[in-house]
Formats: structure tokens, sequence, C-alpha cells
């Protein structure tokens, strides 16, 4: 690679950067996709995957509808790199359920999702509070401390490694530029022209976005930016492979496409740290899935891991163009997998075209400022 | 296919692979049990039907998944033989038992 001058240069090769990236050489902008390397945090790595609406934007009825869309890209995206680069991501959205244990839980997530409604508005928001006596009809063998589930037919799962490496090979596959073992050691930034420095080397380009995930926070000043995000650990078991079995996915349970039931939605402060693990959490994690579907007991564990969540003080992402240096953009959330819709289909050609849609003022990081919030 | 070796300690303990008598040395694997049977496959995978024999013999590669007495799934290779033990293939995927 000769090249040195770009359209855009993407700083970031996890799900994030790659989506993007992909959004952008797809609209014809050549673009340089930076990736540090496995010294990064690396959270697309250790992600959960789902494709997961129900829960997210109780308050914000802005990220629930970024959201929706996101999901409702999906399937296009989906299919846009199967046929681009044959690897069939292992989508499947057939709607999904949230357990709950015990009567107290039940009224509270139905009080949840009601809230959820009245804040779509007309947007509307289709979801229903089911019983365990039917809930049993729709999953196999549930547990009888469970009390209920509630369901909306907008989530779905994917395999987050098949994801990953479909973006990359499709962005690739467009002409894009992917370079790897290169952080970013040297920026410099002006309006619409930027200077970045990289496994020792120099790039030009009139657009820059920040996809580094966690990295972001020490990348953003430089930017004229503001992306004050810290890791949230996630752990994650996976049993052996099963026959398939479970129609659809739960937000702490889902059987992957090969058959492994994979366990998560474990949340956690522990600082940077990915290399341990805490024996009382994945045990509350498997107690709990043993709950849910007791025949869960039966089957060995054969992995476990942590990673970490990327968050914001409020749990949103943060997307914003600095006002300082036009031309640089952030891009920040922990749902990779869910958002991978909306930021190669709707964010990069808002990137493209240079300006972000006033759909997403709202997740401007001004919003963490009460001097420039307003 | 595979043979004990010349310094092996003597096979005093009666298995069955695939419902035949066996006799393998005292803390042998079931996986070492498999392979001196000299089965064709153990099991096949559950993605892709391919046949697969016992490969890494430490706990990794999960090629040995075996039904060892009525448990699916089971690695072979980190199983120590028991008198009467009953080693089986694994055929696909285990079938999670819902009671459903």
């Amino acid at each position: 690679m000769t090249r040195t001058t770009f359209d855009a240069i993407v700083i970031g090769g996890g799900l994030v950067g790659a989506a993007i990236g992909y959004g952008l050489q797809r609209q014809g902008l050549a673009t340089l996709l930076l990736d540090e390397g496995d010294i990064a945090h690396r959270a697309s790595r250790g992600n959960f995957g789902l494709i997961w609406v129900q829960s997210k934007g109780l308050g914000a009825p802005h990220y629930q509808r970024w959201t929706r869309g996101s999901a409702g890209e999906w399937p296009g995206l989906a299919e846009d790199l199967r046929t681009r680069t044959g690897i069939d991501v292992r989508r499947q959205q057939p709607g999904g359920v949230t357990f709950c244990l015990g009567e107290e839980e039940f009224e509270a997530r139905a009080a949840t999702m009601a809230r959820m409604q009245e804040e779509a508005g007309n947007f509307g928001f289709e979801y229903r509070m089911i019983r365990a006596a039917e809930a049993r009809d729709m999953l196999p063998g549930i547990g009888p401390a469970v009390t209920g589930v509630s369901w909306t037919p907008y989530d779905g799962h994917t395999s987050p490694l098949h994801l990953l490496r479909g973006l990359h090979a499709g962005f690739m596959g467009l002409g894009g530029t992917y370079l790897p073992n290169a952080g970013v050691t040297e920026s410099n930034a002006a309006a619409r022209d930027f200077t970045i420095t990289a496994a020792g080397r120099r790039f030009n380009a009139p657009r820059v976005v920040l996809a580094a995930g966690l990295g972001n926070a020490a990348l953003a000043p430089r930017f004229g930016l503001h992306a004050p995000v810290v890791p949230e650990r996630g752990q994650i078991l996976v049993t052996e492979r099963a026959e398939n079995i479970l129609p659809m996915p739960t937000v702490s349970l889902r059987q992957t496409a090969e058959g492994s039931l994979m366990i998560g939605d474990s949340k956690e402060d522990a600082g940077p740290d990915t290399l341990t693990q805490s024996p009382d959490i994945m045990r509350a994690m498997a107690r709990r899935a043993v709950l849910c579907f007791p025949w869960v007991a039966e089957l060995n564990l054969v992995r476990a891991w942590s990673a970490l969540r990327v968050m914001a003080p409020d749990g949103l992402p943060i997307y914003d163009q600095s006002g300082r240096f036009p031309g640089a953009f952030t891009a920040n959330c922990h749902s990779g997998v869910t958002l991978a819709g909306a930021h190669a289909n709707r964010l990069a050609p808002m990137v493209a075209a240079g300006a972000l849609a006033p759909e997403l003022s709202l997740f401007s990081a001004r919003r963490f400022d009460v001097r420039t919030a307003a | 296919m595979f043979a004990q070796r010349p310094d092996s300690r003597p096979a005093t303990v009666e298995v069955f692979v695939s419902d035949t008598a066996l006799l393998v040395p005292e803390g042998a694997s079931a996986a070492a049990a498999v392979m001196l049977a000299g089965l064709p496959a153990i099991r096949e995978t559950p993605v892709s039907g391919a046949p697969r024999l016992p490969y890494c013999m430490m706990g990794i590669c999960f090629d040995c998944l075996a039904e060892i007495d009525g448990v699916a799934n089971r690695q072979a290779c980190m199983v120590p033989v028991a008198p009467g033990m009953r080693i089986a293939p694994q055929h696909g995927a285990r079938v999670a038992r819902t009671g459903a």
C-alpha cells in the first residue's frame, strides 16, 4: 500500500469502525481503516451477539428509535454482506424475550415496557407481557421459577465474529484499505484536513471518524471532541454444543447457529481488567440460566471470558461532529452488533455528506456539559 | 491402526467400546480405549457430519467426544477408564433433555 491520501480515515477496526468504514467505502469514499491491534480491549471479540431492541432507550426515545431503525437495517446489511463476501453472519431476528423470575420482576418489567410504549408515541412499540403458562408453548423446558416473559418482535441475534469478519471482508472487497497494528501515534487537526500518523506512516484525509471504543476518550480531545466513555465489564459463559432447541434469543441466554448456549448479561465495574473472571458472578449467571431453563444444568461449560463494554455516563451512544474541526466525527456505543445496521447504512452516509442528521443531535456529548447542553 | 507401547502397563480393566469388550491398562483414558478398539470414528460433527477420532488427547480439540456411561458429549481423553465403562459414539449434537 503506497497511498497516503484518502477521503476518510476511520480509527478503530472493531464492529463500529468496520461498519462505518464499510458504509463509507460503499458510498465510494476511499477509506483507510486503522486497527490498533490485539493490545486494544477488543470489545468486538468478546460480545454476546444480540441484535437487541426491547430494553434500549427507556427515558430516551431517540435511542429507542435509533436502535429500532438499526434492527430494521439488519436484514439488508446481512444480505448485502452475504452477496458481496459469501459470509453468512448467522442473523436471525425472530423476536426475543426477557425472563421474569418472581412476581415482582414481572410487575417491574411490565411497567418498564408500558413506559417504553408510552415514550415511543406515534412511532409505536409492539410488545407483550406473557405469563409462564403461555411462554411454555414458545420456549422449551421453562423452569417453575419463571413467572413470565416480555416479548417484542424486533429482537434477534447474530454471530459477532462472523459479522466482524464479514464487515472487514466487505470493506476490503470494495477497495477499502485496512491497516492492522496501526495505533495512532500522532495527529494534526484542521477543518476538513487531518493528518494521522500510524504504523510509522502519515496519512491525510478531509474526514476522520473516531471509532476506537474506550480509546476514544483519549483521542477525542485532539480533534476538538469529547468522549467520556468508561469500561463496564461483562462476563460470558459458553456451553458445549447441543442440538438446536431455542427458537429465539433471550436477553441473557441464546443458542448460536452452531448449537452452543451462551449465557451473559452481567455488568460490573472492574476497571480495565479483562484477564480475570469472578466466580461469584459466573455462579449467579449460571444459576439464573438454570432457573430459566433447568435443562441447561446438564450441559457442560466449555468456555468463559470477560470483555469491556464501552459506556458513556448515561449508557447511550455518542455521535458528534467536531465544531472546531469539522470533518472529525466520534462514534461510541456498547451495542456494536445491534447498531451495525445503522452505522453502515445510516451513519456512514451522514459522515460522507459531512453532516449528522438532526435525529442524532441528542447523542452529542454536549449533553454531558451543562454549559453547552442548552 | 493404533497399538499399545511395548512398555505399557498390563491391560487389566475391562471396558466396552461400542458394546465390544476390551482390556486396557489402569489409568488409561477412554479415548485411548477408543483408539485401541480400532473404531473408524468416535463421533460425527454436528455441523458438517464429518467423522472424527481422538486427536489432541489433552482436552483441547473436542474431537474425542463420546457417550460415556450414558452421558453425551464427554471428552473421552479427559475421562480415565473404570471397570465396566461403556463408551459409545457421539452422533451429531447432544440433545438437551428439556422434559418437554
